[in-house]
């Protein structure tokens, strides 16, 4: 049995982003539809431009308890009701705060879709954040942060985020808010928030599926036509870093068989020129399983079960970050190779393979990251969050095969840097301490699990 | 919502559907083999799933992990997973690369042995015991899942031991047992091959007579041990686990018939009564009313041999003891048993059960799993098209025939994790 010589590919077939079209109500609501006829669903999603870093200070952690609570009620409806109400349609609203924006969503099937709405509008206008209810969403977060101090991986990042940024900003303290400022929560906050923050000309309705622009259109008029609302600004607050100094941080989890381990420093903001350039450097670096971390600490040294690097995307700087989960043991031996790949990153270019590798591999997956409704309305709420152009899905393909070596190294050089690198495990630091000290990576701190740094006195 | 089916099977046994979708120019390709954790025989507990990290590192013309890069390369994405009783890999494709994944998989499927090394077994043994300290050892509650099988299922039972495996059998794990397990269980006359999406069917037949054909058929698989169980468990059965967890979290396990049989479904849907979606019961009387639990839901396991499970699994709020939260879960089963299931909260489930069915169906890989996953359960692919109906036909008092006869606490099996500092009758 012999076989055959490895096949080259056929020819390709043409892929199109579905159409998007754009339009804006009367009172600013805007409204985008991506036909997808294939099946008989729709996804609506609406963006609204109230994210955690519009919180007023000391109130961190509203807007994902706003989020959570606008299914709790609307006019006559308890939160029980309404929900049931969704289910029998088939569907569960979602929604949740980001660091730039707060979303609902829901997928429903497409005879389903005018009642479904015509619910999902009450939800997102005027919902009635009954107290009770208000407390019981607050202290579900609050026992939540209480359940994660004993979770090692939401722990480590959570923890990274807060040794990286200054205290002053709202990047240190976790998206949901910490149990400091979650528990002087209420109706009262929440309500506040809402009205200040939720109105129609900062609100995105997204509308993908099996859905004409017409029909979506007069939906949305006739739901949201007559909302009228305040048009707050949004101001960024200043991302800051904490210190620009080498440090090390081990977060105590005693007898812990392995250390989550998190390594990194302030990224950039979404907008920066070099966003694709350093997509594909971080595809080189540690974005794939074929990407250099992970063959070097999974299939070279087998500290771990997968290793993995990312810059997260905001419209300010959020952090960029080595992710892994090594056996105790090679703790301080997995820092050491994790810096030795972003010097060697930084050191000399890329070879062309490699790159060819990653911008292939971004380009290529395109069609398969948006064969559902949900992938394509992120897709576009995303978009809308960071006013991207409005043909970036349609040039996309084309910007990423267009990266150079010479870019990667460049990008690398620029937005990797090991002088002020964090590094931050989560695992048995008595066991560790010694290893990960003679690593001489800034001052070793080491810090109970209780220990929020942007809460500590 | 109809999938396209069409079956064949090749002369040396490999199975093959094949299911046109041309919407987006993306084709995905799904093999099952018909071997899981319950194949592993004894001192070999997590085999069945190292053996699948092994299938990542090289055959005779792909080198070590040149799968992942040449897959990825072509824009592609790849995976594989193991279960109790299956093994599945899988890659995503832009269609014009649809025959790099069957050359792939073919190669692997005809010539794994001649490039396995045992440094390339032992970095992989090493990787799969990182997974288990990463997914079992060191998550809160993360035992659940070896630990509800081992209490479900008698000691003899193909589901009772540990898929993941035990840090000792990992070890004892050798050369010679990969090239026997390969021999045995990886051949075309015990595995699924599906082809979903953008494709030219008489190109993908040629393709896969081209690169599978060849293949020579095993020479017959050992049969499981005996799978029947008894409907119930005839008495309850129940683990306490002190974890270092900050609250308790009880899971109920049911035994009910396996997936796919006609009992099945009142199960399946009845768990979505009890526990899927805000307005479902557990959530609704724990999490909202009593606010006692910060999470509550109900599933079951899918089991399509022996036995299935019907799980409720609810975590509590820091400060609920477990007595309280065991007795307020144990509660809302009663009341399902005594007062059965309105046409209400039927229709609820029906509807979420319809939209999540479409959904989980719009990418050509979840397809190809599905399809892959009925000819390999059901033995036959186009039973995937009856399964909204068959949900639809069930009625409430089907449902609540059901509870009464399969949910009572001569049927239950109770793991409740406690904080470690607490004391708990056992």
């Amino acid at each position: 049995m012999t076989a055959a010589p490895r096949p080259g590919p056929g020819a390709a077939r043409p892929y199109e982003f579905p159409t998007v079209h754009r339009v804006a109500l009367a009172n600013g609501l805007r409204v985008i539809v991506a036909p997808m006829p294939r099946l008989p669903l729709v996804t609506v999603l609406a963006l609204v431009d109230a994210g955690a870093v519009t919180e007023p200070a000391g109130r961190e952690g509203v807007a994902s308890l706003t989020a959570r609570t606008l299914m709790e009620g609307t006019g006559a409806l308890g939160g029980v009701a309404l929900a049931e109400a969704f289910e029998r349609l088939g569907t569960m609203v979602e929604a949740w705060a980001d660091w730039d924006a707060s979303a609902a969503r829901f997928t429903v099937t497409r005879s389903r879709l005018e009642a479904a709405f015509a619910q999902f509008a009450e939800v997102v206008r005027a919902p009635s954040f009954p107290s009770a209810d208000v407390a019981r969403r607050r202290d579900e977060r609050l026992a939540d942060l209480a359940q994660q101090l004993a979770e090692p991986r939401g722990l480590a990042d959570e923890r990274f985020d807060g040794f990286l940024y200054d205290r002053a900003s709202r990047y240190a303290r976790a998206l949901g808010g910490s149990t400091r400022s979650v528990t002087g929560l209420d109706d009262a906050a929440v309500r506040a928030f809402h009205a200040a923050g939720y109105g129609p000309s900062v609100t995105t309705l997204v509308f993908v599926g099996d859905i004409t622009p017409d029909a979506a259109l007069a939906l949305a008029e006739a739901r949201f036509g007559s909302w009228q609302g305040p048009a707050r600004p949004v101001a960024l607050p200043p991302a800051i870093a904490a210190s620009t100094g080498r440090r090390t941080v081990l977060v105590e989890k005693p007898a812990a068989p392995q250390s989550e381990l998190r390594v990194g420093h302030l990224g950039v903001p979404r907008a920066h020129p070099d966003h694709l350039a350093i997509v594909v450097m971080n595809a080189v670096l540690g974005g794939l399983f074929s990407s250099r971390i992970n063959l070097n600490l999974r299939e070279r040294n087998a500290f771990t079960y997968g290793a993995s690097s990312g810059f997260e995307w905001r419209r300010g700087p959020g952090p960029f970050v080595v992710s892994t989960a090594v056996k105790t043991e090679v703790t301080a031996r997995a820092v050491e190779e994790i810096l030795r790949e972003i010097d060697a990153m930084r050191a000399a270019p890329p070879t062309a393979d490699e790159v060819s590798l990653a911008t292939a591999y971004l380009a290529g997956v395109f069609p398969i990251r948006f064969e559902s409704t949900a992938a394509v309305a992120g897709a576009l709420a995303s978009a809308t969050t960071f006013g991207l152009p409005e043909d970036w899905f349609t040039r996309y393909r084309d910007l990423v095969r267009a990266v150079t070596p010479a870019q990667v190294h460049a990008a690398a050089q620029q937005h990797l840097d090991p002088s002020r690198l964090l590094v931050l495990a989560v695992g048995d630091a008595t066991a560790i301490e010694d290893a990960m000290a003679a690593q001489g990576i800034g001052t070793v701190t080491r810090v109970p699990a209780e220990h929020d740094p942007a809460e500590a006195p | 919502m109809q999938i396209p089916v069409d079956t064949y099977t090749l002369p040396n046994g490999l199975r093959v559907i094949l299911s046109e979708d041309h919407a987006t120019p993306v084709v995905a390709v799904n093999l099952w083999y018909h071997v899981g954790s319950a194949n592993e025989r004894e001192g070999r507990t997590g085999f069945a799933h190292l053996f699948e990290h092994m299938l990542f590192q090289g055959s005779e013309h792909v080198g070590a992990n040149e799968h992942f890069e040449l897959v990825q390369r072509a824009g592609g994405t790849l995976n594989g997973s193991t279960w109790l009783d299956r093994t599945n890999y899988y890659e995503t494709m832009p269609s014009h690369h649809l025959e790099l994944a069957l050359w792939l998989e073919a190669d692997r499927m005809a010539r794994l042995l001649p490039t396995m090394t045992q440094e390339n077994l032992d970095t992989q043994r090493d990787v799969v015991k990182n997974e288990r300290r990463w997914s079992v050892d060191n998550q809160p509650y993360g035992t659940w899942w070896e630990k509800l099988p081992a209490l479900c299922f008698p000691p003899e039972h193909p589901f009772h031991h540990s898929l993941i495996g035990s840090m000792e059998d990992l070890s004892a794990a050798s050369l010679e047992d990969v090239a026997e397990f390969f021999r045995t269980f990886y051949t075309p006359d015990n595995a699924v091959l599906t082809i979903a999406g953008d494709f030219d069917p008489a190109a993908a037949r040629e393709m896969v007579a081209r690169h599978f054909g060849p293949i020579p058929p095993g020479t017959g698989r050992p049969a499981l041990p005996p799978m029947a169980v008894p409907p119930t468990f005839g008495a309850p059965r129940r683990e306490v686990v002190p974890d270092a967890v900050v609250a308790s979290r009880i899971f109920l396990a049911f035994r009910i018939p396996p997936a796919g049989d006609a009992g099945w479904y009142p199960a399946s849907l009845l768990a979505a009564v009890l526990g899927n979606g805000e307005g479902s019961r557990l959530p609704r009387a724990l999490v909202r009313e009593q606010a006692i639990a910060s999470d509550a839901g109900a599933y079951t396991f899918d089991l399509a041999k022996g036995s299935d499970l019907l799980i409720v699994d609810v975590t509590a709020r820091p400060g609920v003891t477990p007595e309280a939260l065991e007795a307020a879960v144990v509660a809302e089963v009663e009341r399902l048993i005594a007062g059965g299931v309105t046409a209400e909260e039927r229709e609820r489930a029906l509807a979420l059960l319809e939209t999540s069915w479409i959904a989980g169906l719009q990418s050509a890989g979840a397809r190809a799993d599905k399809l892959s996953q009925f000819a390999t359960y059901r033995g036959e692919a186009a039973l995937v098209n009856d399964e909204p109906a068959r949900h639809a036909a069930v009625t409430p008092e089907a449902m609540g025939a059901f509870a009464r006869e399969r949910l009572g606490p001569e049927n239950r099996a109770t793991l409740l994790y406690v904080p470690r500092a607490v004391e708990v009758a056992a």
